[in-house]
This record gives C-alpha cells, structure tokens and sequence, in this order.
C-alpha cells in the first residue's frame, strides 16, 4: 500500500521533471506556448470586445425614450400643459419639454446651422415633449400602448422612437457571442492538436527511457504521468501568457478608448478579466492541455513495446 | 517455481521459436538454459518476463498462470522479476545511481528506503561510491554490474538474465556468474541463458539444453 507521502512526492518528482524538460529546450518551448498563448487570447479577446460593449452602450439601452413631436401651431403654454398630463399618467418616468427656443438654441450651439436659420427668419422647430417610460413598463408591447395613446392626441404631429438600433445592437452582440463560441471550440481544437503534438515528439525523444522503464515493470500511470504535467504546464503558462497578451493589448488601446469615449461626452474605461474570468481561463487552458497531453501520450505509449 | 506446460511460441513472421515446452524450475534452482543462438533461449525468457505470450500452452510463475494476466497487470508483475539483458538496457544518460533506483522509483517505494537499498545493491556489485558516474564512463563489465544490480534492488524472487557474459571475457564472467550464484544463496530463483559451455561446466548448475524449439533432456 502507497503512502499519501510517497505518492505526492511522486507527483512533485513528475511535475519538477515535466519542468525541468522543458526549461532544457527553452525555444521549442517558448514557441509552442506562444502559438498555444495565441490560439487562447483570440478567443477570450473576442470575448472581451462583447463584454466591453455591452458595458460601454448599456447605458444607452436604459434610455428608451419617446421623442414626442407637437404640431408647430401649438403653444408653450399648452405644450406645457401637455407635459403635465403626460407625466400624470401611468408608466411614466418623466417628461422633458424641448420648447422650439431652446430646441433651435441648441440646434445654433452645436450643429453650426446658424447661418442657414438666421435665413429662414423664423422658427421651425416644433416643441418637442422627451417622454421616458417607467423601467419597469420599458417592454416594447407597454411602449407601444404609450406611443398608441399620446399618438390620438390632437396637438401632437409625430412620436419618435427608436427601439429597432437597441434591437438591431442585441442582436449584433448575440452574433458576436455566437462567433465567440465557434471561436473557442475551433480554438481548443488547435491548443489540444498543438498540445497533443509536443507531448508526442517529447515521447519520441525519450523512447529509449520509456522501454527500459516498462521492462522494470512502471505502470502505464507511471510512465504517462510525467507527459501530463507538461500537457498542463503547456496549457496554465500558456493561458498566463495569453492574459499578458489581453493586458498589453488593453494597455495599447486604453489611450485611443478614452479619446473615443470623450467625444462621446463620456469617460469609459476598459474592462478587463475579472479574477474568476481569469481563474476560469487558467481552468480550461490547463484542462486542454492534460486532455491533449493525454490524447498525443496514450496511442504511442501503448506502441511502445519493449524489445531487448 | 516457474512451470511451463507444453508451450508453442511462434512469431508473426511464422518462424516457430518454441515447440511442445514443458519445463519445470523450482523455487530457490539455479538454471542455465543452453543451446546455440536462435535456439529459443531468449524466446523462453521473454515468455517469462511476459515480454511475450506462448501461442499455445501454459506457463505458471510463482502460482500465477500468466495467460491469465491482463495487460495492465503486467507492471506490477514485472516488478516482482528480475531481468538482466545482454546489451544491459541502461540509460546512458543517468548516472548509475538513477538506473539502479528506476525499479523502486516505479514501485511503491518509500524515498527513505530507496536510497538505502540503491546503495546496498550497488555494495553487492562492488561499484559503491561511484553513484555519480554515467554508464558510458565504465568498462563493459562494470556496466553489466549495473544492469544486476537494477535487477536485484527490488529483491525480486526470480532473477533472469539473457547472456549477461556475452561480452565479457572469461575472467569477468566468472565474476558475473558468482555474483548470481551469491543471490541463490539467498533464494532467489537464477535463470541464466548462456553458451558459454565451459563456465555451465565449471559452475555444475542445473542444464537446461535447447535445440530448435525443443527442449533436449
């Protein structure tokens, strides 16, 4: 019967002779952690760019707002009372008057139209009621009732509401999301086929070693057991480098993020691998390499028969 | 006790290695199988050290009918065996310290035990104190040492060696062949082939003669 002891010092023996092997070819090694590194941060950088998103316009999809259009003959006074029967009624957040003043005020300030209204001479912009719904009544079958009813008012001209781009960008994320998915299957493929291939030209190089431990009676598990930790330090270092990889990259595209963002009126920052994201990275790429490392040892350790 | 029981081996290509063997070796015997190369001398050894599986008939080793034993049993069994080869099978590029403890180190061996039993093993092949060296760095004799000792450390209860003298003049033969007669002095059970005929002669073990496939009695 093995002892507890015995058997973890085996464990650390296999582990620090995996390492050591590869320490001793240090460029083949670099270079299949390298591809192995590439192969995972496509993916999870995908990954990131949906997450980032999805964070930097998910203050947009909070802002469904009706943009209420009165006829250009109706005043600021009944505007005004409209305002308060719209606010009155159920399901709704708030109501924003855009009075026709303060509409083309801001039309002058920003769009640098001023010219071309000073020509018109008079004002051509109706008042315009921003009406938010309760979140809660935000579903587009309750914004649709909204729209129904304030529509049948006689002073309103025409309502605005745009839900089709926040649909149209749900719908752009799942396809994202879905590419995501492919991408990490096809990935994981590539990592294990690399994986499963280093372990099998390691086999190669040490075929002599392998035989004369059979003839000794080691066990299969004995044998293979050395192949699997460098399977898994293949996969964990190489899932180290490709987070080194993301952050780099974050770190180049933190400049021209911000920039954008200002012009946006906004400072966004970028998000990177929250640590159980990061934990779940390390997770998966160390299981791809044990099951490559498995896949690549086990044909060609049962070939491997020992002929004196 | 190793017993074979009308064992056929014969090889995919066709050639036919062992014919109709029946062969008994008790517990604790010392046991020079002769005959000249090709005889079925290796043959007869590889069936024991289940390096290969008769084709017909039975071979029983230490109670246990190897036909019997399933693939993945065979580790556990060959560490109950050992096996000295001709061209000694060493890995070149471990000192002989590493090659003597490969069989405890694929046991179960505690690290505490290993250490001592290395020594002890190469103490009884006279190559103590020098663990360190690498096989190449020794004469052909002090290597065949070492594929003895590798063979002993585990204190196997059959030790089987397939022309451990072959390369060996005949004063270090001798030398060689005293050392196996010093591990049947302790019990073990020593299967030797050799055709070296002046040394069986010398040494009046028991013969096993061989002569295509067949046992000679």
């Amino acid at each position: 019967m093995i002892s507890p002891i015995t058997y973890l010092m085996r464990h650390v023996l296999a582990f620090l002779g995996a390492l050591g092997r590869l320490m001793r070819r240090p460029l083949g090694t670099l270079l299949t952690t390298f591809v192995i590194a590439l192969a995972l941060a496509l993916p999870t950088g995908l990954w990131l760019l949906v997450k980032n998103a999805r964070i930097a316009t998910g203050g947009l999809a909070e802002t469904v707002e009706l943009a209420v259009y009165l006829r250009t003959d109706v005043s600021l006074p009944s505007a005004e009372a409209l305002a308060e029967r719209t606010r009155k009624r159920a399901g709704v957040e708030s109501v924003i008057l855009v009075s026709a003043d303060d509409a083309l005020k801001e039309f002058r300030e920003y769009a640098g139209f001023g010219d071309a209204i000073d020509a018109l001479g008079r004002n051509p912009l109706p008042h315009l009621l921003r009406v938010r719904p309760a979140l809660e009544e935000a579903d587009p079958v309750s914004v649709a009732a909204l729209q129904r009813d304030l529509s049948a008012w006689p002073e309103v001209e025409s309502i605005r509401y745009d839900s089709a781009w926040l649909q149209r960008l749900e719908a752009l994320f799942a396809v994202l999301q879905a590419l995501f998915q492919a991408l990490a299957v096809v990935f994981s493929l590539g990592v294990l086929a690399v994986i499963g291939n280093a372990v099998r030209l390691e086999i190669a190089s040490r075929r002599a070693e392998i035989e004369v431990t059979k003839l000794v009676g080691g066990s299969d598990a004995f044998i293979r057991r050395p192949f699997l930790y460098s399977g898994l330090l293949y996969g964990v270092v190489g899932g180290v480098l490709a987070m080194l990889m993301l952050s780099a990259l974050g770190w180049v595209l933190e400049g021209p993020v911000a920039a954008l963002s200002l012009e946006y009126g906004s400072r966004y920052n970028l998000a990177g691998l929250h640590p159980e994201e990061a934990g779940l990275l390390l997770i998966a790429s160390g299981a791809l390499g044990l099951i490559g490392a498995w896949v690549g040892a086990a044909r060609q350790l049962k070939a491997i028969d020992p002929q004196p | 006790m190793i017993e074979f029981e009308r064992v056929f081996k014969r090889y995919p290509n066709g050639r036919e290695a062992l014919h109709d063997v029946s062969l008994q070796i008790e517990a604790g015997e010392f046991v020079f199988l002769t005959g000249r190369s090709g005889a079925g001398k290796s043959s007869l050894l590889k069936l024991i050290a289940l390096l290969e599986r008769p084709t017909r008939g039975q071979l029983i080793v230490n109670g246990q009918d190897t036909g019997r034993l399933p693939r993945r049993a065979i580790p556990a069994y060959r560490r109950r065996l050992g096996i000295v080869f001709q061209d000694h099978q060493l890995l070149m590029d471990r000192p002989i310290y590493d090659n003597v403890a490969l069989p405890l180190v694929v046991s179960d061996t505690r690290f505490r035990d290993i250490d001592k039993r290395v020594r002890a093993a190469l103490d009884q092949v006279g190559l103590l104190g020098r663990e360190r060296v690498l096989p190449a760095e020794l004469s052909i004799g002090e290597q065949q040492r070492v594929g003895i000792a590798r063979a002993v450390v585990a204190k196997p209860t059959v030790l089987i060696a397939d022309e451990p003298t072959g390369n060996l003049d005949h004063a270090l033969a001798r030398d060689v062949m005293n050392l196996f007669q010093r591990f049947q002095e302790v019990g073990v059970t020593v299967v030797i082939a050799t055709h070296d005929l002046a040394l069986v002669q010398e040494l009046g073990h028991r013969e096993v003669h061989i002569d295509d496939g067949r046992v000679i009695v």
